[in-house]
């Protein structure tokens, strides 16, 4: 168990050092003098170097690159050069909205996806099999921010029972914040659900072909309690890995989705921030949504080992 | 195990099969229409996009245009047609790509395990650990918007995709017993990857090709929606949907259309590819 | 009234039959052998008294059990008798556990299901039962999972299971072929004892004559989902009043004529040349799985200090329990793989050292068949390029009429048309694909052929005609075998030599028959007491009927 874990420990620090690298030098390469951007076009020169070596730009750039890692380790994440204040500012008082969003949206789509999978393949062939996975077929190819203004179509401009977007801040109370968020995480739900059904579905049905399935149903276990006991724990072992990879998807998605609901998130602020050339905002952001990324694989792998003692060799 | 009838021919098997297969005709049914719109979109539209009518803007569907008109007054089903060509260049080119690089990587770490797999396999996880779109966000918005920037920063997501399908199909097949009798035979890994094991996951790579095809029509869309991708005049379905949005009050088929077009594409791509799994795929049909 | 009944049972998956009238009967605590190859529909019997067959066949006939009639009995009757009354064993040890459960769990389970017992006492029974099929609590606790066991134990796990409350009904679905011999001889004692002691009926389903012979108090014999003969073991197997009964029994005692045997022909004081193959102090070591992330791999010695000599035209065969190393010698042998230390010489070129481009000439000297007549071929390739496969390794590449007349040759030479160059491995049936393979391997006339396990996933009678071809190429080219195998009948009917590995060593070698019959080591004594053999086992039999 140990050596499985830091091995799988190493590879996400491995991964975290790399990511900062490539991040690092991305955004080393894009055109344009960020202190030219910041002080617009007719500044001094002397302005200009005197912002430049401010902000650190006149250093080597291994320099920079290990005082941006060093900043970062010890919570200081830059200063924004368009909002002029600290990125870790920033990053909470977004965080505070995307995170609940993609919170929200996983436990939806878990809490959909799980159970219909399971129905569906326990039912194999029959119409509630084929009807609910005729309707993950669709879901899967609905893009989210379409589903999006489809449902701002649906619940604000025609029943007008939630709004069609902004945020209040959590100040305003939780509900109120919370009706902002219904949608939003519905809209990213629902595909991320469409697959994970389909996933799970396929998951039971190879494990129920499996002959440990027939070696249990010959002890005289119903088919019924055979699913529960035996087919579900091995079964959730691809359901996993997909969690794992959906939380990524979740957190790209929430660049759009916020985008259609005017969220003030996380992912409108990068979107913003790269369009403004805030690169250390960008930077900053890009390295925490890997980061978390990386957390989530992590977990994702311990997961793995509670539910497959395989992994658990030789502790 | 039951009894399986040894097919008269692979092929017409197949072929027998493909017929009775559901989700496979249809698939392909829809794949291939949505390719002939986007040909025929070269030679006809039922209007020409580049008029600007403004005394016919914000019409709703009617016989003279299906689809209705947009704020400029040009025809939604027109726009719809040539943009389906945005959307299968992109999501194409994006594939080959990925199936071009990720492939050969894919097939080089199988064939040489040890450290070279591993390193490669890492590389792909670090990849794997940007979130796509965020990284086509940052891609785009470095280098410009557009379409070709959008190809690229779709192409190498897929690159590790494919890396990891022909990693584990590769993986499959290096221990069965005809790849010893190749090894046996004096072949190198080169020409054995060549001869027997890319013949024999070509399928599943196909499969997976459907399926990132889709997704590659999702992500440009979702590109083009926010701004990122072909840029105007060059119509493109994301595009639509976002200028549709300030207006859905008002007119509210202009969101429907462009979004029925990329579901229809998806869904169609995607039964093609559970259509060729169900064919395909030596797990569900067993040979013997 | 007897424990089992059926009465012309009949399976179709639509209008295909697969059993076609089956009459069986089965009394309590008497053991039935279920013989025939495969395809003849010995499984979906066994299912469809589970009534666990798959969805789509459909089932017609009686089958009753202790009165109860089971064809059609509703789901829940079916529950309360699985695993209660009737218990069953099937073949593949290393799929039949869930890998996530504990064996403690497994056996447990179905006792606290029929039982209502609480978890401690139905644990408490569950290591009764484990520590009576031999996996004792302080070795095996509760608590182990399956991945920690051998493929023996895990059989033994199934089995526990399956008896854990001592069913009237045992179903044994080829118990053993997935073992090696002597774990064969150990769970076949095993299942005989637990029968004896619970008074249990046992539906016995094999492919192997002496098993059953050995085993079972009466024996039916089907084929094509039909019943050829049933009656009385030994007097059904050794008077062989059907034909096909005959048949089977030839085959499974087949001995291939070898004419004068190849080691008379080379009498030891004739002068020998230089052997064809020799193996010198090899050893090969693989790593373990790493413990911790920076410790230092322990090795495992898959081969250890082997050395031997092979010469040309000679039969040798190299026999052991899975797991001891055979298979990677051969592989070693081969050039696949490469020794820790030691060299391997065939005919003058070091293959254990040689690099890949200079192994050439070597290879083209020795080829290789395989085990599985399904696996070993590329479902892609026609016959004609998998034959011609290892003409690659002439140093002038034929040409295409060339190359075609040389698959021919080699077709022809292992029986088969030359037209059949043109068809796709899946056309053919498995002995004739084991031909193929067989033709493959002789293509660049080598003069050694390693083949690993080359007749053991054929039917009997395919077997047989397999083990005559093999002897016949002895016989005509000259070329020399290393015949890979855990089965000493094999060995027997066509070594002159055999060699007998354990735990990486070569323990003993000589001339087969001596060691055969005069075995002096202990690997070797438990191989040769452990082989099935059909002559012996009916001997046994017919002294027993002949002492009441």
């Amino acid at each position: 168990m140990s050596a499985f874990l830091a091995k799988r420990l190493l590879i996400g620090l491995v991964t975290l050092i790399v990511a900062s690298i490539v991040v690092f030098a991305v955004l080393e390469i894009v055109p344009g003098d960020p202190a030219l951007l910041m002080l617009g076009m007719n500044a001094t020169p002397e302005a200009l170097e005197a912002l430049r070596s401010q902000m650190g730009l006149d250093q080597s750039i291994p320099v920079r690159y290990f005082n941006w890692i060093g900043g970062m380790l010890m919570g200081d994440f830059g200063r924004s050069w368009t909002y002029s204040s600290p990125v870790l500012d920033l990053i909470i008082e977004r965080g505070i909205v995307s995170l609940p969003l993609a919170i929200l949206s996983l436990f939806l789509s878990t809490a959909i996806a799980i159970p219909v999978g399971i129905f569906a393949a326990s039912r194999r062939g029959t119409i509630a099999d084929s009807a609910s996975m005729g309707a993950a077929q669709i879901g899967v190819a609905i893009p989210n921010f379409w589903f999006a203004l489809l449902l701002v179509y649906l619940f604000a401009v025609w029943l007008r029972v939630l709004p069609a977007g902004g945020f209040p801040g959590w100040g305003a109370g939780i509900w109120p914040a919370l009706k902002a968020l219904i949608m939003p995480s519905l809209a990213l739900a629902l595909p991320q659900a469409a697959i994970l059904a389909r996933v799970t579905r396929s998951a039971m049905l190879e494990v129920l072909g499996e002959d440990y399935i027939r070696t249990a149903r010959a002890k005289g276990m119903s088919r019924r309690t055979v699913l529960w006991r035996h087919a579900l724990r091995n079964a959730m072992i691809p359901v996993l890995t997909i969690l794992g990879l959906q939380f990524a998807f979740l957190l790209a998605g929430t660049i759009i989705i916020e985008n259609v609901f005017y969220l003030p998130g996380l992912g409108r602020l990068v979107f913003q921030a790269i369009t403004q050339r805030d690169l250390i905002v960008v930077e900053g952001v890009v390295m925490l949504l890997v980061a978390s990324v990386v957390v989530v694989n992590l977990v994702v792998d311990i997961l793995y080992a509670a539910v497959d003692p395989r992994l658990r060799v030789k502790a | 195990m039951s009894a399986h009838q040894a097919a008269p021919s692979r092929s017409f098997g197949l072929l027998l099969h493909a017929f009775g297969n559901r989700s496979f005709l249809i698939g392909s049914a829809i794949t291939v229409l949505i390719a002939l719109v986007a040909l025929v979109s070269f030679f006809w539209t039922p209007y020409d996009i580049t008029h600007l009518v403004v005394a016919n803007k914000m019409k709703p569907p009617s016989w003279a245009h299906p689809f209705g008109t947009d704020h400029f007054g040009r025809d939604i089903l027109s726009m719809i047609m040539i943009g389906s060509r945005n959307s299968i260049a992109v999501a194409l080119v994006a594939v080959g790509i990925g199936m071009g690089i990720g492939i050969p990587i894919g097939c080089w770490a199988a064939a040489r395990g040890g450290w070279v797999d591993e390193t490669l396999m890492r590389m792909n996880d670090i990849v794997f650990a940007f979130p796509a779109l965020l990284s086509a966000v940052m891609i785009t918005a470095i280098f410009g918007p557009g379409a070709i920037n959008a190809i690229i920063a779709i192409g190498i997501f897929n690159v590790p995709v494919f890396a990891r399908v022909a990693r584990a199909g590769a993986m499959s097949i290096w221990p069965r017993e005809y790849v010893l009798a190749a090894r046996a035979s004096g072949k190198g890994r080169a020409q054995i990857t060549i001869e027997h094991i890319l013949p024999n996951i070509a399928a599943i790579l196909l499969i997976q090709g459907t399926i990132q095809f889709a997704l590659g029509i999702l992500a440009e869309s979702g590109l083009s929606y926010v701004g990122l991708g072909a840029q105007p005049p060059m119509p493109s379905w994301g595009r639509m949907l976002f200028d549709s949005q300030t207006r859905m009050m008002i007119a509210p088929y202009q969101a429907l259309f462009p979004g029925f077009a990329i579901v229809v594409t998806v869904l169609g791509l995607n039964l093609l590819g559970d259509g060729l799994r169900d064919l395909l795929d030596p797990k569900l049909r067993r040979e013997r | 009234m007897s424990l089992l009944e059926i009465e012309d049972l009949r399976l179709h998956i639509g209008n295909l039959p697969i059993l076609k009238g089956i009459n069986l009967t089965l009394g309590q605590g008497k053991v039935m052998g279920l013989v025939g190859e495969s395809g003849s529909g010995k499984s979906m019997t066994a299912l469809a008294v589970m009534q666990l067959l798959p969805a789509a066949i459909q089932a017609s006939g009686r089958i009753s059990f202790n009165g109860i009639s089971l064809l059609g009995a509703p789901e829940a009757a079916m529950n309360r008798l699985r695993g209660n009354d009737i218990g069953m064993v099937f073949q593949e040890p290393m799929t039949a556990l869930n890998p996530v459960k504990t064996i403690g769990e497994q056996v447990s389970e179905g006792i606290r299901w029929h039982t209502r017992a609480s978890r401690a006492e139905a644990e408490e029974r569950a290591r009764r039962m484990l520590d009576r099929v031999g996996l004792p609590e302080a070795k095996f606790p509760l608590s182990r999972y399956p991945h920690e066991l051998s493929g023996g134990q895990r059989q033994r796990v199934v089995i526990a299971i399956a008896c854990a409350l001592a069913p009237k009904l045992l179903i044994a679905d080829e118990p053993t072929t997935a073992l090696d011999v002597v774990l064969q001889k150990q769970i076949l004692e095993l299942l005989r004892d637990l029968v004896d002691e619970h008074k249990m009926g046992l539906l016995l389903i094999s492919h192997d004559l002496a098993v059953v012979a050995d085993m079972s108090d009466r024996v039916t014999i089907m084929r094509n989902g039909e019943v050829m003969e049933a009656g009385e073991t030994a007097h059904t197997l050794s008077q062989q009043r059907h034909p096909y009964t005959r048949q089977l029994a030839l085959a499974s005692m087949h001995v291939p004529d070898r004419g004068e045997k190849a080691a008379d022909r080379q009498g030891p004081e004739e002068a020998r040349s230089a052997p064809l193959l020799s193996v010198n102090n090899v050893t090969r070591d693989y790593p373990h799985r790493r413990t911790s992330l920076f410790g230092k791999p322990g090795v495992f010695r898959a081969v250890d200090s082997v050395s031997f000599t092979l010469d040309e035209g000679q039969s040798v065969a190299l026999v052991g329990r899975s797991g001891c190393g055979k298979s990677t010698l051969a592989r070693m042998i081969l050039a696949l793989d490469r020794p820790t230390s030691g060299t391997i010489n065939l005919s003058g070129y070091d293959v254990s050292a040689l690099p890949e481009a200079k192994l050439k000439p070597a290879r083209r000297n020795m080829q290789i068949v395989f085990q599985d007549p399904y696996g070993s071929f590329d479902p892609r390739h026609k016959v004609e390029r998998l034959v011609a496969e290892p003409l690659h390794l002439l140093e002038i590449a034929p040409s295409i009429s060339e190359r075609r007349d040389m698959v021919a040759d080699a077709l022809d030479k292992v029986g088969l048309a030359p037209a059949d160059m043109d068809k796709y491995p899946h056309e053919f049936s498995g002995g004739q694909r084991q031909r193929i393979s067989i033709a493959r391997a002789i293509i660049t006339r080598p003069k050694l052929i390693v083949a690993d396990e080359p007749v053991s996933a054929l039917d009997v009678s395919i077997r047989a005609q397999a083990l005559d071809l093999f002897a016949d190429l002895n016989a005509r080219l000259g070329v020399a075998y290393l015949f890979i195998t855990h089965d000493l009948t094999v060995a027997r009917a066509i070594t002159d030599r055999v060699m007998v590995m354990h735990e990486g060593k070569i323990v003993e070698s000589g001339r087969t028959d001596d060691i055969l019959d005069r075995p002096q080591s202990d690997a070797a004594k438990a191989l040769v007491a452990a082989a099935p053999d059909l002559q012996r086992a009916l001997e046994r039999r017919l002294a027993r009927i002949g002492r009441i």
